[in-house]
């Protein structure tokens, strides 16, 4: 029986961590479309979509075979890794020590790098556009991926975790269609900042349920956690903020 | 090969951006197990170490880099001002 308490931050942090990485991706193939066209676009991002669910496909059975312990603590160890980082970067950002990522530039470049390509007549233009969005799509799939599976695996919630990453795939696409331009508005940081949050969560429940830590409040701690970390993360940001503002 | 030089470092680099943060988170977890399996500490002992020191690394980390990115500022000032 599925846990509320658990599957709602599991979909949740997997649909928001898949849109951020969705809208990067959309942002490279909407790229490649425009200046080659829809083939090596569709090419591109269907070969990378046909690796990913070969490494899903290899990934599923062997995580089967781990012991549930083994397995939340490996997990949650590498959680904590990928969350704090998100978590991290997200203060940073927030604090303006590192720039904003900025959907309209990357798309410009990219652009700029294939019309460059053009422009040097360099042969297979269709192969070096469709390779662009392989890898773009690979590379932010991957990420997609190891969420999936790292909020999903350690409770038996990688169907509900799967859609929750699906829905924000066809959010995107169907938005992305729609406007026919980089999701630019989209705000990437708060979201980068939220899913920070739930996967240190996450990460720092599994990793004591590995250690054999009986939580109080069982799943419901995971929203404590979260609650601070949120809270932390918000006023180191505001802390870094003003002592830079202070020093400039 | 170069695709898959690229997906390898992108796996990593999911995990280890700041090489402090990266250690540091290792070896609270580290510890935690390390009071668990050999001191026999409290379960509750071992679940706080491992959420005030995620906590603690995380503070440390950003503001490890806000000092380190205004020392670079400053150093980039002085330049300029020379020139």
């Amino acid at each position: 029986m599925i846990s509320w308490t658990t599957a709602t931050p599991a979909v949740t942090s997997a649909f928001l961590a898949s849109l951020v990485e969705v809208v990067e991706a959309f942002t490279i193939i909407l790229a490649v479309a425009t200046v080659r066209g829809w083939g090596p676009a569709l090419f591109g991002t269907g070969a990378a979509l046909a690796v990913l669910t070969l490494i899903v496909l290899i990934l599923g059975p062997v995580l089967g075979q781990v012991p549930l312990h083994a397995l939340q603590l490996v997990i949650g160890i590498l959680l904590l890794l990928f969350g704090l980082r998100w978590l991290r970067k997200a203060i940073l950002r927030r604090a303006g020590i590192v720039a904003l990522h900025d959907e309209a530039d990357a798309f410009s470049k990219e652009k700029a790098e294939l019309q460059g390509a053009a422009l040097r007549k360099e042969a297979h233009l269709d192969w070096i556009a469709g390779l662009a969005a392989f890898k773009a799509v690979v590379l932010e799939g991957v990420e997609v991926v190891f969420i999936v599976i790292v909020v999903g695996a350690g409770r038996g919630l990688l169907l509900p975790a799967s859609l929750g990453a699906l829905a924000a795939c066809l959010l995107v696409m169907a938005v992305g269609l729609i406007v026919h331009k980089p999701l630019a508005r989209v705000p990437e940081n708060a979201l980068k900042l939220g899913v920070g949050v739930m996967l240190s969560a996450f990460g720092v429940f599994w990793t004591g349920e590995g250690l054999g830590v009986n939580w109080h409040g069982q799943d419901a701690a995971i929203l404590v956690f979260a609650a601070l970390f949120l809270m932390v993360g918000l006023c180191t940001a505001s802390l870094a903020r003003r002592s830079t503002a202070e020093t400039a | 090969m170069t695709v898959l030089a690229l997906i390898v470092r992108e796996i990593v680099g999911m995990f280890i951006d700041d090489e402090f943060l990266a250690v540091a988170v290792l070896a609270v977890a580290g510890t935690a197990a390390a009071l668990v399996f050999w001191i026999g500490a409290p379960q509750l002992v071992a679940g706080g170490l491992l959420l005030f020191g995620c906590i603690a690394v995380l503070v440390a980390s950003a503001l490890k880099a806000k000092g380190k990115t205004e020392r670079h500022n400053a150093i980039q000032d002085s330049i300029a001002t020379r020139a």
